[in-house]
């Protein structure tokens, strides 16, 4: 059994849903996922939760080159495909009500994507990585300006450049790489060798700007961010909750496996520097967040600050904070679908995101309150929520970074529960208006979606060790490697 | 050698069936004819391998050439096949166009394949005159005319230049022959100034030939003027033969002094990257755009020359297949465009994505392709060339590169924007059948390639 059947599979049901009709493309896209994700508990299943990368496909793909379609999962890399398989299915239910027109083109792409970003999540070769990592832009390009909102062709295509010049300069670094590596491949685990070995060890600078470029835009890291918002809004919803929920997580994902144990004398040096960034974006972000009408947007920022300090507890390069980023990863997916799904909701029963114009929705649509009170509290990190756990395994690894970082990194907290609550309070309660009074309760695949989501933030927040067992191993294994120079 | 023959005879028999009106045989009997050509080249491929100079040294038919000479053979039939009808529309000799593309590839042929600087001049002459009168073949069109009146000049300047740089390095070198010029810089350690002269001046004809920066002036008229089908054939087949032949020459007689041409090289190919790219942005017609494209396109091919090493020769064999057969979609696309609103501007492909999803679609993938995404051929090209400079340690360059690659996004996906996002009424367009085939070939062979390069990577 290897990674392959993952890999591939959704670009079959991708191929496959094409040649449905509209209704049943839903359907048939909706079967593939859940198959997808029941491979993927298989791979769950057989997965021994020690350091080694499993389930391993290595086959030649361009020999002149070296390069290999090398691809295998280990802890870290389960849990990412946990996240992007659970996910997908839950995404493409939230589409439900949804009429899209081509609606098999939709939901080929959203296929697509995912195995894309599967690639990502698995790979071991850069040339793959950086195939994948393209893999993944190209249908999501379509899926936004194909049926996003009003201005979505202008800020979707300034999304694409700045994304596409990001991997741009990855790819130059990969090949910098690749000609520096001493058994001339780009194959993961001979390039941790030989930075251990220090046989590339000038440059690394070069090599660490290429990657975080590409890393930060993808995070998004204040300064890269202003695509962000702007795309978030225009976006479908299903396209947002893709971007926000499992795209983002792989510039998170690329800097724990690749910028930081390639580049770890680079990293050295501007680790201070990122963090500040970082920190900057949370508050930076945070009081952006507290500005918002638009409710979308408002959850757009919102991702932005958590996203900064799941970064700067990366940097941080401790046992505590990699941890933490994994739970926070997926407790961030779960939460932000969910989050991007109440506004998909709201916007399309009302037709607005107007936070000023709502309110008394928790009188008339209880069931959907209650949701949306735990998906809030899961956001702003309350103890027994997912997002309890990854927040303060972060927080942690920051306090052991600098004390004064982890202070202002800790606003996020009270920053998000400010900015969420009143969020909540505005449109949830007080009294209805002409607006809201007929609001309809959710029902359908709306609750179903909704109730596992729910189920998911409590269960993850009472019992994280799922989670944390799945990775811990993979975890120590590159700590121990990655031997940071005057830090170990 | 036979390939040569074959493409030769092919033109003769073709201008007497159109003496004998014979106009439904014109296209089956270029097909078959080049066919069997393809088939000859590709037969020696095993011999190949050990070939010798043949003809007192004149030619030297080996994998390189027969690699190219097949590419170049492979585009032509597709060329020619969109050419059903086109050809009828705008004139009454249809056999004459047969017959002087066909000339014009013997020309490419021999220019692949040459193994004296004499061959290389016959082949660009006998290539390059017989486009002149291709450019110009709509004799009552004022474009066209100024078109070929435009290459003409400019073509017979850039020979100028060649020719004179020819002579120099004749003599300094005394030989003509490549392996001559070779033994000669090989023995020498100090490069007479008239040999640095020689080779610059070698290396201007051959970059006026490319059509790059500085010395690109008359491509986007040219472009612009000729009939779109000429256009696509100038800009993939000729010009993958132009860089196959620049290549061999410098490959051969002038590795070991490439500090002297190596940074011209440099400068040329920063200049063509923005010239190109920059200008491509301000294009309103999508035919022009090409033309800009085409330059930009040349820019990155340089990077195999400035970058020159054993993987040089695959490095243009993969980028000039990718771009050329991405080319073709785009121009068969333009043609059909053209024909239905009378216009070729980027607006002229509205909403096309509604009514002709699959032309929509192939010309996505070749706009895709163009722009270097992976998972398309573009993107393997890209790759490699990055690969080539990055291996000299030219890091500003490829950062140049990067900028450039990223300004391109803005054209080609201003096409793909117009086809889906710009919605608008618009009749269907009919797509022949044989429009079907080869676009529908091109871009499948544009993702295959992509996804498994190792089809074509890897031959030379």
């Amino acid at each position: 059994m290897t990674v392959s059947i993952l890999i591939f599979l959704p670009v079959l049901a991708a191929l496959a849903v094409l040649f449905f009709k509209n209704e049943t493309a839903k359907h048939a896209a909706l079967f593939f996922s859940v198959v997808e994700l029941a491979i993927a508990g298989v791979f769950l299943a057989n997965f021994k939760p020690d350091a080694s990368t499993q389930f391993i496909i290595d086959t030649p793909w361009i020999p002149q080159f070296s390069i290999y379609f090398d691809a295998g999962i280990d802890g870290i890399s389960m849990v990412m495909v946990l996240l992007t398989t659970l996910l997908v299915p839950l995404i493409i239910l939230t589409t439900y009500k949804h009429q899209y027109k081509n609606a098999n083109a939709f939901y080929a792409l959203i296929l697509f994507m995912q195995a894309g970003m599967l690639v990502v999540f698995t790979a071991l070769d850069g040339f793959l990585f950086y195939v994948g990592w393209e893999a993944a832009l190209i249908p999501i390009y379509f899926i936004c300006s194909l049926w996003g909102g009003e201005n979505r062709v202008r800020i979707t295509i300034k999304f694409f450049i700045y994304t596409f010049a990001g991997s741009l300069f990855m790819l130059l670094g990969i090949i910098f790489l690749y000609i520096q590596s001493p058994n001339s491949n780009y194959d993961l685990h001979d390039l941790y060798a030989a930075v251990q070995s220090q046989y590339i060890t000038n440059r690394q600078g070069v090599v660490f700007w290429a990657f975080f470029l590409a890393f930060a835009i993808k995070m998004p890291l204040f300064p890269f961010h202003t695509w962000q918002p702007d795309t978030y809004t225009e976006a479908p919803s299903a396209g947002t909750m893709m971007l926000s929920g499992i795209m983002l997580k792989m510039g998170v994902y690329g800097c724990i496996r690749w910028l930081i144990p390639i580049t770890p004398m680079a990293m050295v040096t501007y680790q201070h520097m990122v963090i500040i960034l970082a920190v900057i974006g949370i508050v930076y972000a945070s009081v952006i967040a507290f500005t918002q009408t638009d409710g979308k947007r408002l959850v757009a920022y919102s991702s932005i600050a958590h996203v900064g300090l799941i970064a700067a507890g990366i940097f941080a390069w401790n046992a505590q904070g990699l941890q933490g980023s994994m739970v926070q990863m997926l407790s961030h997916g779960i939460n932000v679908v969910g989050m991007f799904f109440i506004w998909d909701i709201i916007s399309s029963r009302l037709g607005t995101r107007d936070i000023t114009k709502l309110g008394g929705i928790a009188k008339v649509a209880p069931k959907f309150a209650i949701a949306f009170l735990i998906i809030v509290l899961g956001t702003v990190a309350l103890p027994l929520t997912n997002g309890f756990v990854g927040e303060f395994l972060l927080l942690n690894s920051v306090y052991q970074y600098n004390i004064w970082f982890a202070v202002i990194a800790g606003l996020t907290i009270i920053f998000g529960a400010v900015y969420m609550l009143r969020m909540y309070k505005n449109v949830m309660q007080g009294q209805t208006n002409e607006l809201t009074a007929t609001f309809a309760d959710v029902h359908g695949s709306e609750k179903i979606v909704l109730c596992i989501i729910c189920v998911l933030i409590i269960s993850l927040g009472i019992y994280p060790q799922f989670i944390l067992h799945i990775s811990s191993a993979a975890v120590e294994n590159l700590l121990h490697t990655v031997k940071i120079p005057g830090k170990f | 050698m036979n390939t040569l023959i074959v493409i030769s005879v092919l033109p003769i028999v073709l201008l007497y069936l159109g003496l004998y009106k014979m106009q439904k045989a014109l296209l089956p009997v270029t097909v078959i004819g080049l066919l069997v050509a393809l088939g000859l080249a590709v037969a020696k491929w095993q011999d190949a391998a050990f070939a010798a100079p043949e003809y007192h040294g004149m030619i030297l038919f080996n994998q390189f050439s027969i690699a190219f000479s097949a590419v170049a053979i492979v585009l032509t039939i597709l060329i020619l096949l969109l050419s059903k009808g086109y050809f009828e529309k705008i004139s009454d000799h249809i056999a004459e166009y047969y017959a002087i593309i066909l000339f014009s590839l013997a020309g490419i042929i021999v220019m692949v394949s040459y193994y004296n600087l004499t061959m290389l001049f016959i082949g660009i002459e006998i290539m390059s005159v017989s486009l002149y009168i291709l450019a110009g073949i709509k004799k009552n069109d004022f474009a066209s005319n100024e078109a070929a009146l435009k290459y003409f000049l400019m073509g017979a300047f850039s020979t100028g230049f060649l020719l004179f740089g020819f002579t120099l390095v004749y003599g300094s070198t005394g030989s003509f022959a490549l392996e001559g010029i070779q033994k000669w810089v090989l023995d020498h350690n100090q490069m007479p100034p008239m040999l640095c002269t020689g080779v610059i001046l070698i290396l201007v004809g051959l970059c006026f030939k490319v059509g790059v920066a500085p010395f690109h002036f008359w491509t986007p008229d040219v472009y612009e003027g000729s009939p779109a089908l000429i256009t696509a054939f100038m800009s993939t087949v000729s010009k993958t033969a132009s860089f196959a032949a620049f290549l061999r020459l410098f490959s051969i007689c002038f590795p070991l002094i490439s500090n002297i041409w190596s940074p011209a090289l440099v400068i040329v190919a920063i200049l063509t990257l923005f010239i190109g790219n920059i200008t491509a942005l301000y294009q309103q017609s999508f035919k022009r755009m090409l033309a800009y494209s085409s330059i930009s396109h040349a820019g990155y091919l340089l990077f195999a020359i400035v970058g020159l090493g054993a993987s040089s020769a695959n490095t243009i064999f993969v980028y000039a297949t990718a771009y050329s057969i991405a080319s073709i979609v785009a121009f068969g696309a333009l043609i059909l465009v053209t024909q239905s609103t009378g216009s070729d501007s980027f607006d002229s492909f509205n909403g096309l994505g509604k009514k002709n999803p699959f032309l929509a679609l192939v010309v996505t993938i070749a706009m895709l392709s163009l722009a270097g995404i992976p998972l398309t051929a573009g993107f393997i090209g890209k790759f490699f060339t990055f690969n080539l400079i990055m291996r000299k340690y030219l890091i500003l360059l490829a950062i140049v590169a990067v900028i450039n690659a990223i300004i391109s996004i803005f054209y080609y996906f201003r096409v793909i924007v117009a086809m889906y996002f710009r919605g608008e009424e618009r009749e269907e367009i009919v797509v022949p059948p044989y429009y079907v085939f080869v676009l529908g070939f091109a871009a499948l062979a544009t993702i295959v390639i992509g996804v498994y390069p190792q089809l074509i990577n890897g031959l030379i």
